[in-house]
Order: structure tokens, then C-alpha cells, then sequence
């Protein structure tokens, strides 16, 4: 019988390898008994010390990631698998258990290829065989495959992605600023200062590294007094110098420096000291090196000229929010760290769309971030919501200039997805064309959401009054922010519509202090923290910053703080109420960390007696805050 | 006392409309997850569901997320109607060199292949009438399967905010809106294909906890 769906799946098939190796009727034999399986995101194909499954997999749709987990068993991305890889070959090569764990990484579609049939079919073809397994042996055929079966065929493969730059060589800094060893430190510290150097080497007629000056020693010595500032550099030099030689790992440049307390380390031609110096490896070149560092994870994203590229830089930025976390680091700082590179990562999509398109913008354009990633407090990868504002056009022209935006906006959507933010559900995005408007337009729109309240205009002014701009022409939404405050002086009811939307969450906690659960379905008995606790704070502090007409402060605990300053009587109650957010956004994000998703629901048991605690010492402020927002908008009457 | 319509007489059926009727026997409703889905679509020689006959069935089975190639159904019906202008739109000419059965073969073949499967459909209604149709002509009864059509169930599952405002959607339109390739559109087993591949997209997107019912999946 004719089997139409086997063609299609022959079609795909054999523009990859090693299908495309395969004699056209054992291709076809294979497509025939394929599978196609449908994933959505976080499904799970496969995991680490599962039994080999009779099938091996090529993505179709979508993307896989696959995940290796270390020795303290977290989970580290090791790839991800684009539409033609191939992956879970492991069963191909050896029956043993699966090292690795694919999981989807994105809604996808995929292929499942039966092994026995694969290898009845393939068995008389040499060449398949040889070039699967020289390919795997060398790399040189897919990186994601080679790197999951490697083991088998080469001595050493890193296990984590960190080892591998790790193991990398260094990337020192070439040509250093040096200075003899007859010179005065006054000679060497004009050098440094003119050079905007920390430190300089000291070196002797041959070239050959004799110590070390840095600012410490300049401060330690000099500036206290201790030497003359005519001093002959030899006296104040650290010496000897640690050296080594060129095309060390960073790993063993890291181990050195740990080893002697140092910060530099001396290149030179053989690795000892006598010899010439060619270089200088500084702590702050390993730190480049590991990428552990934000402004190397913003500079990779100005760079990026692909999506892929920018997928690879927000991956890391997701490592950096979890050692941050661990460090105790302020989450106030966290947060400006992580939206700088989210609006950067957003802003470099966009540009490399604009590549895309034929023509530049017609008019200029401002992209907003609305809803969370515009109050800044999206930590981790979760939904997109944006919107476009382009400046107006004559009406003749407006469908035209509309369209090319629409078209601009689905490629950044589709790029953002790829980096790993979901398509919003509601499709509250500037490819929703309610969602991509002139000036003139947005301002109708505001104004009719304000003077007209109803339930929808509350729903969607939640997400769409915390807008900020991320890329293109910043005066077009502070033109669209003095509309909207022009407007609101008219009325008073919509400020009151905000105020029920705030109050109408009740506290946290039920009757005999008990953290009020989820009743039914998938989230039963988890803790709803998003909707419960931060959802009203959010609210209220929109309300309140609306209602003093303050623009350009989205975030929520900022916008606390702000209206702490303007309003000295509550500062005592808007303190604690920033206080709070910042504690449950960390609650939020390290539960989503934990369990790679949102964050939004927290499985009591897992936290301590004293997360507990200050989970509950957080809405205390919830309380107080709609309390005080009941009397000062008179809501008591409409709840 | 009986009552009377236990004793009408019933028409006497043959072996393998007994044998599908069997399949209804047990009539719990297992999970979703363990339920065997098929997703089909017919081509048809038009709309008139009297007059125009069936020319192709497709069908596609899936259990879980996992679609079978092999365990497709691909028929081709030999036609006494037929209309030289729909040719243009799905290429199956009256004597083309596709091998084809009777439909009366097909019906067996179809039955027995869908047994008592959850059957989904793309505008559902009118392939369930054209096979009703062609069931009764060869004195059978109306199919006995729940029916999902993908078209209601993908308007559901929006957001309440554009509910309203929708209209009934094409499958062309779902499969570009929800990013399903669209290869061998316009054959019936390409589409039953894309028709299946919608139906997981949207139950993906469904609210797992309120949503993923057989209530709210088949319309009730």
C-alpha cells in the first residue's frame, strides 16, 4: 500500500547524514517504520542511566538539548540538537545505559529510527559504519553526537562544558608594558598611568622578566611613606616572578596564580625566567576566559551576528544568576545585571533582524518590553511580552508601515523563542498586530483602556502599563507617557479599578496562619507565589506610582523605594514592601533554578523551617499595603 | 414486561460490522495519555454529502505523542461519480495508477482499523457524515467513535480576550499559526498528518489543569 507520510519522512531523511549515504529503496524501508514523535517543552526523551531504547532520534522540528549531569548530579547543558542532528546513538554503537539526558528544549518534533531496521539495512553498507564511527571519532561530523559518544573512541573528552574551557589555552595579554630594572619607580609609574596599566614588568637588559610592580605596591610602599618616590624599581619589585610557558590551559594559569597568591603570571620564550618575555596571563584574563563575568556575557551579545550565538550567551548569563545567587549577592544588583542583558539580548535580536529585512524602517520605531522584562524583574527565561510603537504615518501609508513592522516583529519573536523565551500565551506580542501600532494609535488605545475601564482594560493594563523601551526611538514612549498621565488627570475611576485589581488577592495565608494552597489539579498543594504574594505588591505599586504621575520607573521594588522618598509618613511600610518583593523574586528564582521552569510554584515541604519563616514575614507587608490602599482610595464600598 | 423495542427485529449486520461493533464493549474511558487517537481526513469529489462521494481516506494512529508510520492508512476508493474539476485540487484522477479498492473494501479496511479510537478531524462534522453517509449506503450503521474536531478545540483554547473575535479557521491557517510543516497539503494522509500534529500542538498549549479532559476534549 502506498504510504505518503514514509515519502515525506524519505524526503527529510536523506538531505542529512548518514541517511544520505543509504541507497534510496533501504532509505525507504527505514522511513516506513519511523516514528514521529511530538514534544513539548521539557518533555523528556531520554535520561542519564536509562536502558538503551530500541530507536534512535533526528529532530525535525524544534531543538533538543542535551544535558550531561556532573558529579555533584547537576545538569549541564552540553548541546543543543537543531532540526537534522541526530542524537541517542549511544545504543547504536553500545548496548549501554544512556550517559546523557535529552530533553526538549523548545516544542518540537522528532524521529524516531528503529535500530534493529537501521542496522538490518545498513549492514552490508561499510561506509555507513565507517564514516559513522570515524566521524565520531574525529568530530568532524556532528558536534553534538561526537561529543555524546565520544568516550568510546578518544582517550580524553572533558566532562562539562567548564572543564572544556578549562582546558583551553590561555589567552594572554601579548607585548606587556615593561620597564628596566635601572629605572625609578617614577619612570615606571608614569608608564602605567599613560598605558592605563595596573601593573608593570620589570625586566633586564636581555628581556628577561625580573619582577613585578602593580598599583598595590605603589600604594603599600610609596604612598605610605616607605621609599622615596626616586626609587630604583628594584627595591620595590616582587621577585622572583611566576612563569610559564606559552599555550598553558586556563585551568593550570588559574592553579598557579591560586597556588603562589598571586595575580600574574609571567610569560616567557622557554617557561623559565631566563628567558625572554613574551607575555602576561592576569587574573582577570582567566576570568574573561570562563565567562563567569558580565560585561564578557554583553559583550558576546553586541557581537553575536546569530541567534544561536545569543542562545549561547544567555545560557551563560543563566549560570551567572546562579552562582550570584549562591554568592549572596544583592538581588537589587542582580536584577540590573540580568535585565541589562536580557534589553541586550532583546536589542541584539532586533538588530540582526533588521538585518534581515529588505528595506530600513520606514519611520522610526521604539521596541517596548512590557509586563515583567519591562519592570525588570525577569530573572529567569520566561514568557515574551513586548509591543511596538512606530511613528505615525499618513493613513494611505499606515497598512504598509504596520505590515513591515509585523513582519520585523515575527522575526524577533521567532529569535527570542530560539534563545529560550516562550511565546507569550495570550500572544500579548508586538507580532499580534492589536500589539504593533502608531503613536497616535497607542494613545487612542491607553486613553480607552483609562477612561473606559472594564475587566479587560484592567487585565491588559497590568501588563501594558509597565512598558520600557528596549531598542530604536525612546522619545516615542515618553510622548506616549504624557498622554497616558494627561489622561488620568481626567478621571478617577480607572485609578480605582487598579486599586480593587490590588486588593483583590487576599493575604497569603489562611484563617490559622496556613499558607493557602492550590486546591485541584497539577499544582495541588503548591504555593502559588507569583499570584498570591508578589502579583498584589506589583499591582499596588503600579497604582501608587500612577497615581503620582511618575514615569520611567518600572520596577517594582524601585518604585517602592521612589515613593518612599516623595512620601516620608509610609516609608517605614513601602520600605518593607520593596524589602518583601526582593525576597520572594529570590524565592521565585531559585525555585525556578531548582526545577527549571518559572519559579511560580513552591512545594512547601522543600523549604526549611526558616524559609518558612521569611516566606511568611514577607506578607506581612502585602496586608499593610492593601490595608492602606482600601482607605486612601475609598475601596471599601466596591469589594 | 418487556418493552417493545427489545423485541424489534434487528437487521442483521455482517461479521465485520460486529467485529467493530465489539470494540465498544468496554465502554470506560481509559486516560488521555494511554488513548488511541487516529487523526484522518477525507477527499471527497465535493461538499454535497448525498451526492458526492468519498475518493481518499487518510489516516494517521497515535498513542501518547508517538505517530507511527508504519501503522498509517492510506485508501484510495474506485469512484463511479466523478467530477472532472475537483481533479484540479487533489490529483486523483478517476483511472489513475494508484491502486484502488471497492468501497465496500474500504469500509472493512477503515473499520477495522480505526476500532473504537478516538477519531479526530479537521472540521469534523463533514468528514463524520460523508463516511455515515457511505456506511448507511451499504446498510450499515452511523459510526459509534467520539469525534474531536480541531477546529472548535483550537478556538477554545485561545485566550478569552480573542475569543469573540474569531472565525472559523482553515487548516492551512492552524498549521501556519501553530508552525506545523505543511507538506502534501491537499492529499488525505498529508493531512491527517498536519490535523494530528495540530491536535498535540494544541493540547499542548491547553490548561493542563482545567482543560485536559475527555469533557472539554470532545465538546460535551
Amino acid at each position: 500500500m502506498k504510504n505518503s507520510i514514509a515519502d515525506r519522512v524519505f524526503d527529510f531523511l536523506k538531505k542529512y547524514p548518514p541517511f544520505n549515504l543509504l541507497k534510496n529503496d533501504d532509505l525507504l524501508e527505514i522511513s516506513k517504520q519511523v516514528s514521529i514523535i511530538y514534544l513539548e517543552k521539557g518533555d523528556t526523551v531520554f535520561k542519564k542511566g536509562d536502558d538503551f531504547n530500541t530507536d534512535f532520534y533526528l529532530v525535525r522540528n524544534g531543538a533538543v538539548t542535551l544535558f550531561h549531569t556532573n558529579s555533584n548530579n547537576e545538569q549541564e547543558v552540553l548541546n543543543i540538537c537543531d532540526a537534522g542532528d541526530v542524537f541517542g546513538v549511544r545504543p547504536l554503537i553500545t548496548k549501554e545505559n544512556y550517559k546523557l539526558t535529552a530533553t526538549a528544549n523548545e516544542e518540537s518534533i522528532i524521529y524516531a529510527v528503529p535500530i534493529d531496521i537501521f542496522q538490518t539495512v545498513t549492514s552490508d553498507n561499510a561506509s555507513v559504519y565507517k564514516y559513522l564511527i570515524t566521524a565520531f571519532a574525529t568530530n568532524a561530523y556532528d558536534p553534538y553526537t561526537a561529543e555524546e559518544t565520544g568516550k568510546i573512541f578518544v582517550d580524553y573528552l572533558p566532562h562539562t562544558s567548564q572543564d572544556m574551557v578549562n582546558f583551553q589555552s590561555a589567552n594572554y595579554t601579548k607585548r606587556p608594558i615593561t620597564c628596566n630594572i635601572d629605572s625609578t619607580l617614577k619612570d615606571a609609574a608614569i608608564k602605567m598611568s599613560t598605558h592605563k596599566i595596573g601593573c608593570i614588568i620589570v625586566t633586564n637588559e636581555h628581556e628577561y622578566p625580573m619582577g613585578i610592580i602593580t598599583n598595590s605596591d605603589i600604594k603599600n610602599k610609596i604612598a605610605t611613606g616607605l621609599f622615596p618616590i626616586e626609587t630604583s624599581v628594584s627595591y620595590i619589585m616582587s621577585s622572583p616572578v611566576i612563569t610559564a610557558k606559552k599555550g598553558l590551559t586556563v585551568a593550570d594559569g588559574q592553579l598557579q596564580m591560586i597556588k603562589h597568591n598571586i595575580g600574574h603570571l609571567c610569560i616567557t620564550k622557554d617557561g623559565t625566567a631566563n628567558s625572554r618575555l613574551i607575555g602576561v596571563l592576569t587574573h582577570h584574563d582567566i576570568l574573561v576566559s570562563l565567562g563567569n563575568n558580565p560585561s564578557v556575557i554583553l559583550k558576546a551579545i553586541k557581537r553575536a551576528k546569530r541567534t544561536r550565538k545569543l542562545r549561547t550567551a544567555r545560557l551563560k548569563a543563566n549560570n551567572l544568576l546562579k552562582s550570584y545567587l549562591e554568592q549572596n549577592i544583592p538581588l537589587s544588583h542582580i536584577i540590573k545585571i540580568i535585565s541589562q542583558i536580557n534589553d541586550t539580548v532583546t536589542a541584539q535580536a532586533i538588530v540582526i533582524a533588521l538585518k534581515k529585512m529588505p528595506t530600513p524602517p520606514p519611520v522610526s520605531f521604539s521596541w517596548m518590553a512590557i509586563g515583567s522584562q519591562g519592570r525588570k524583574e525577569q530573572l529567569l527565561f520566561t514568557d515574551q511580552d513586548n509591543a511596538i510603537v512606530f511613528n505615525d504615518v499618513s493613513e494611505s501609508k499606515y497598512k504598509e508601515t504596520q505590515d513591515y513592522f509585523l513582519k520585523l516583529a515575527k522575526l524577533v519573536t521567532k529569535s527570542l523563542n530560539k534563545i529560550g523565551f516562550e511565546y507569550c500565551e495570550a500572544d500579548m506580542m508586538a507580532s499580534n498586530p492589536e500589539w504593533c501600532k502608531s503613536l497616535s494609535e497607542w494613545k487612542l488605545q491607553f486613553k480607552d483602556w483609562i477612561l473606559n475601564p472594564d475587566e479587560k482594560a484592567i487585565l491588559l493594563s497590568s501588563i501594558f502599563f509597565d512598558y520600557s523601551h528596549v531598542y530604536g526611538d525612546e522619545k516615542l514612549i515618553d510622548d506616549l507617557s504624557d498622554s497616558i498621565f494627561e489622561n488620568l488627570n481626567k478621571t478617577l475611576s480607572f485609578i480605582k479599578f487598579l486599586g480593587i485589581e490590588a486588593v483583590k488577592s487576599p493575604s497569603p495565608l489562611g484563617f490559622f496562619k496556613q499558607f493557602l494552597v492550590e486546591q485541584d489539579g497539577e499544582q495541588k498543594d503548591l504555593f502559588n507565589i507569583k499570584s498570591r504574594a508578589m502579583m498584589p505588591l506589583i499591582d499596588a505599586a503600579r497604582l501608587l506610582i500612577l497615581n503620582n504621575k511618575i514615569k520611567g520607573i518600572n520596577n517594582t521594588s524601585e518604585r517602592y523605594e521612589k515613593l518612599a522618598e516623595i512620601d516620608p509618613n509610609n516609608k517605614e511600610l513601602y520600605e518593607s514592601c520593596s524589602y518583601a518583593f526582593k525576597a520572594l523574586l529570590k524565592f521565585k528564582t531559585k525555585q525556578g533554578i531548582l526545577l527549571n521552569n518559572s519559579g511560580k510554584f513552591i512545594e512547601l515541604k522543600t523549604l526549611t523551617k526558616e524559609e518558612q519563616l521569611k516566606l511568611r514575614r514577607c506578607f506581612k507587608p502585602i496586608h499593610e499595603i492593601q490595608e492602606s490602599l482600601k482607605l486612601r482610595f475609598d475601596l471599601k464600598n466596591f469589594i | 414486561m418487556k418493552l417493545s423495542w427489545f423485541n424489534k427485529k434487528t437487521p442483521t449486520y455482517p461479521d465485520f460490522w460486529n467485529d467493530y461493533l465489539d470494540c465498544f464493549n468496554d465502554t470506560k474511558k481509559g486516560d488521555i495519555q494511554n488513548t488511541r487517537f487516529i487523526a484522518l481526513d477525507t477527499e471527497t469529489t465535493g461538499f454535497n454529502i448525498k451526492e458526492d462521494r468519498i475518493l481518499s481516506i487518510g489516516a494517521v494512529s497515535f498513542i501518547e505523542k508517538k505517530i507511527q508510520v508504519n501503522n498509517s492508512l492510506e485508501l484510495y476508493l474506485e469512484q463511479d461519480i466523478f467530477k472532472p474539476e475537483t481533479v484540479e485540487i487533489h490529483g486523483l484522477m478517476k483511472k489513475g495508477l494508484l491502486e484502488k479498492v471497492t468501497e465496500l473494501e474500504a469500509i472493512k479496511l477503515f473499520l477495522s482499523y480505526i476500532k473504537n479510537a478516538v477519531l479526530i478531524a479537521h472540521h469534523a462534522n463533514f468528514d463524520k457524515n460523508m463516511i455515515n453517509e457511505m456506511l448507511l449506503r451499504h446498510g450499515l450503521d452511523e459510526l459509534k467513535n467520539e469525534f474531536i474536531d480541531t477546529g472548535i478545540l483550537y478556538k477554545k483554547s485561545k485566550h478569552i480576550i480573542y475569543q469573540s473575535t474569531l472565525k472559523p479557521i482553515s487548516l492551512d491557517d492552524l498549521s501556519k499559526e501553530l508552525n506545523v510543516p505543511l507538506v502534501d497539503r491537499h492529499t488525505a494522509t498529508g493531512d491527517a498528518l498536519i490535523t494530528a500534529l495540530v491536535f498535540l500542538k494544541i493540547l499542548a498549549r491547553l490548561d493542563k489543569r482545567k482543560h485536559l479532559k475527555w469533557d472539554y476534549l470532545l465538546n460535551k
